[in-house]
């Protein structure tokens, strides 16, 4: 039996690299034997990756892109499709669930310095696969055609719209009409389940071979493949990807299902921060909702953009809204050229770096919550001040990072 | 461009706008037991005598309603006075252009109406409309102001009305309160009424989401199901990094 399976792995490996590629990426990928929780949320990332491809491809049997049609054809999946309810829960909690594993992911990577050199590229594509996960959560936020689907694309398109000389062209050729119909309706669901996808998928494949080729950073950010067995050449700090991360992983994913199993089964609208109660009113073209937020991932940028409220170099105060909102995303990819630090990872960089690093996060949260607010005086100072922290904690980094007092990095990785 | 950045700057200003004008009134709590199948019955019952004449629920069908431990033939004879079948969905015949000129606004479809609004608002709202004769259909409510529905209930409740009274608010300034006040009584004690409107409530939000006892059951075997799985993996675990030093 064995010889048999034997000769057939030898005809598969002669026409095809199974056994060369199970090595490579699993059996003998080396990755740094001291990964803490800060790294299941890779894998988790992508186990919530698959769960949207498949739970979408069950929605796409019944979801119905026509704006007569697509807010009930959503209640239909809700109630007439065998645990359609189910899918669809599970796909809307993944959205928001991508987003917190996404976060939590690229959090690691600025604590330990991942995105330092080698890693630049891994880093950028990182950044085109976060690009392209927003791209899918507007595109797909539309499809229930509710009141927040609705404004909240109708808020978004306008910016498009406010873009000089071009925006009002570019805004009609997006939405193929002078308005937010159900024109724009079709194509943003061939956007969300076909164009965007493919390229998601794509980007995330060219991540996992990228990180391959650099192997992984790690908590002490020191490299492992520095310090190798002479005779094997195998890092002494590094152990097989499988079967001791795939094990490790495994426990992770049950540990991540069940925080997504408790929100599918208990409170699937989070409080209405995963699925808006607003947004469970069919869209009405004529009636602009008293409150238009986004959904929490998006609130942090929502509030940079209307933090802007001045004018400048004979520019409105709209458009430079706009351009901060897109800086404060694009600027993550300034990352490996900012950081001058002689270390990577938090644990030897000294007391500047964790004190910008803090504040950086407290700002994210603040300006998370006020972006689920109505704008007050007050709101929109403190939106503007933490605007400020934000910007500061990349802008200054070449300065605080160099000058900062770092402790000496170990040789070998630490428990 | 000019007229778009316009629209941005309404939008941002909107809520503002929204703020000023809308008075706060304080939600009473639902008190509703979504598991309690003759609360839901008597809801039904309510909803297809006094609501389902202007406002669907069309995402529903009828025969959904099974869920209630009511039998198809229970549910074509005492819920169904339009002549539909049992497995349609429970739309309204009113058109809803004819709608809007009899009202201003057509009725809205209810079948989500407890998952935008919330319990505690349905409540509070059926429980809170009075007599106005500046409207045009000689009703207002303390929470929807001006609303186009005339009180559907009346016969039940009776009328009230409200009386403005000024209140020191204990730091020397003073804020108007509306009060409501039984004028004529209705059919039904006010307990009675309350436990009324708490049972179509409670029906609303079954309603709302047919599936939600279901998810809620299902989720519980679930979770036990991934615990004991996490206890396993992580003795998976610790066995496979018994060697990693």
């Amino acid at each position: 039996m064995n010889k048999r399976l034997d000769s057939m792995r030898e005809w598969l490996d002669a026409r095809f690299p199974l056994t060369e590629t199970w090595k490579y990426h699993l059996a003998e990928y080396y990755a740094p034997k001291n990964f803490n929780f800060w790294y299941y949320f890779g894998s988790l990332a992508f186990l919530v990756l698959v769960n949207q491809l498949l739970t979408g491809i069950f929605l796409t049997m019944n979801y119905k892109p026509d704006a007569s049609m697509a807010f009930a054809s959503v209640e239909y999946i809700m109630r007439d499709v065998d645990f359609g309810w189910l899918i669809r829960y599970m796909h809307s909690t993944g959205a928001s669930m991508f987003f917190v594993v996404v976060y939590l992911h690229m959090f690691r990577g600025m604590m330990y310095g991942s995105y330092r050199k080698p890693r630049e590229l891994l880093w950028l594509i990182g950044m085109g696969i976060f690009f392209i996960l927003m791209m899918l959560a507007f595109t797909g936020y539309i499809l229930p055609w509710g009141q927040m689907s609705y404004w909240g694309a109708q808020v978004i398109i306008s910016m498009i719209g406010a873009i000089p000389v071009v925006g009002q062209t570019l805004s009609n050729w997006i939405l193929g009409d002078f308005m937010l119909s159900d024109a724009a309706l079709n194509r943003f669901f061939a956007y969300h389940v076909v164009t965007l996808p493919v390229v998601l998928v794509t980007l995330v494949f060219v991540h996992i071979v990228a990180l391959h080729e650099v192997g992984s950073n790690n908590p002490d950010g020191i490299e492992i493949k520095a310090n190798k067995d002479p005779v094997t050449h195998i890092p002494v700090d590094g152990i097989p990807f499988h079967p001791y991360y795939t094990v490790k992983d495994i426990f992770g994913v049950v540990g991540f299902l069940i925080v997504f199993c408790g929100i599918i089964f208990f409170m699937p609208e989070m409080g209405g921060y995963f699925l808006e109660y607003n947004n469970f009113v069919p869209a009405n073209t004529l009636q602009t909702p008293d409150h238009i937020a986004p959904v929490w991932y998006f609130t942090p940028y929502y509030s940079m953009l209307r933090a802007v409220t001045v004018n400048f170099l004979w520019i409105d105060a709209k458009l430079w809204g706009i351009v901060l909102m897109g800086a404060s995303v694009a600027i993550f990819a300034l990352l490996p050229w900012l950081d001058r630090s002689p270390v990577k990872s938090i644990r030897y960089k000294g007391p500047y770096f964790k004190i910008a690093l803090t504040l950086f996060v407290i700002s994210v949260f603040v300006l998370g919550w006020l972006g689920t607010k109505s704008p007050t005086p007050l709101y929109t100072l403190l939106a503007q001040i933490f605007t400020v922290i934000y910007f500061a904690f990349f802008i200054l980094m070449p300065w605080y990072s160099k000058i900062d007092k770092t402790k000496p990095e170990p040789t070998r990785v630490t428990e | 461009m000019k007229k778009i950045t316009h629209l941005l700057f309404i939008f941002c200003l909107a809520p503002l706008v929204a703020f000023a004008s809308g008075a706060e009134v304080k939600l009473d709590k639902a008190p509703i037991h979504p598991t309690d199948k003759l609360s839901l019955q008597r809801g039904a019952q309510a909803f297809a005598n006094y609501c389902l004449a202007c406002h669907s629920t069309e995402y529903m069908r009828y025969n959904r309603l099974r869920d209630l431990d009511l039998s198809e033939n229970q549910i074509s004879d005492n819920l169904i006075f339009t002549g539909q079948k049992v497995g349609e969905l429970m739309t309204v015949a009113m058109r809803k252009k004819e709608a809007k000129q009899w009202f201003g606004v057509a009725p809205p479809d209810l079948s989500v109406i407890a998952r935008s609004r919330g319990a505690d608002w349905l409540y509070t709202y059926l429980r809170k409309f009075y007599r106005d004769e500046s409207t045009a259909t000689g009703w207002n409510n303390l929470i929807f102001d001006k609303v186009a529905m005339p009180h559907a209930l009346y016969q039940l409740q009776g009328i009230q009305s409200v009386a403005v009274k000024t209140v020191d608010d204990g730091h020397g300034g003073k804020h108007e309160v509306k009060e409501l006040k039984q004028v004529t009584p209705g059919t039904l004690s006010k307990t009675e009424y309350d436990m009324y409107i708490a049972d179509l409530v409670n029906y609303l939000v079954y309603v709302g989401e047919p599936a939600a006892t279901k998810r809620v059951q299902l989720g519980v075997i679930v979770m036990l199901f991934l615990f004991a799985m996490l206890g396993l993996t992580y003795a998976l675990k610790l066995e496979y990094w018994k060697d990693v030093h």
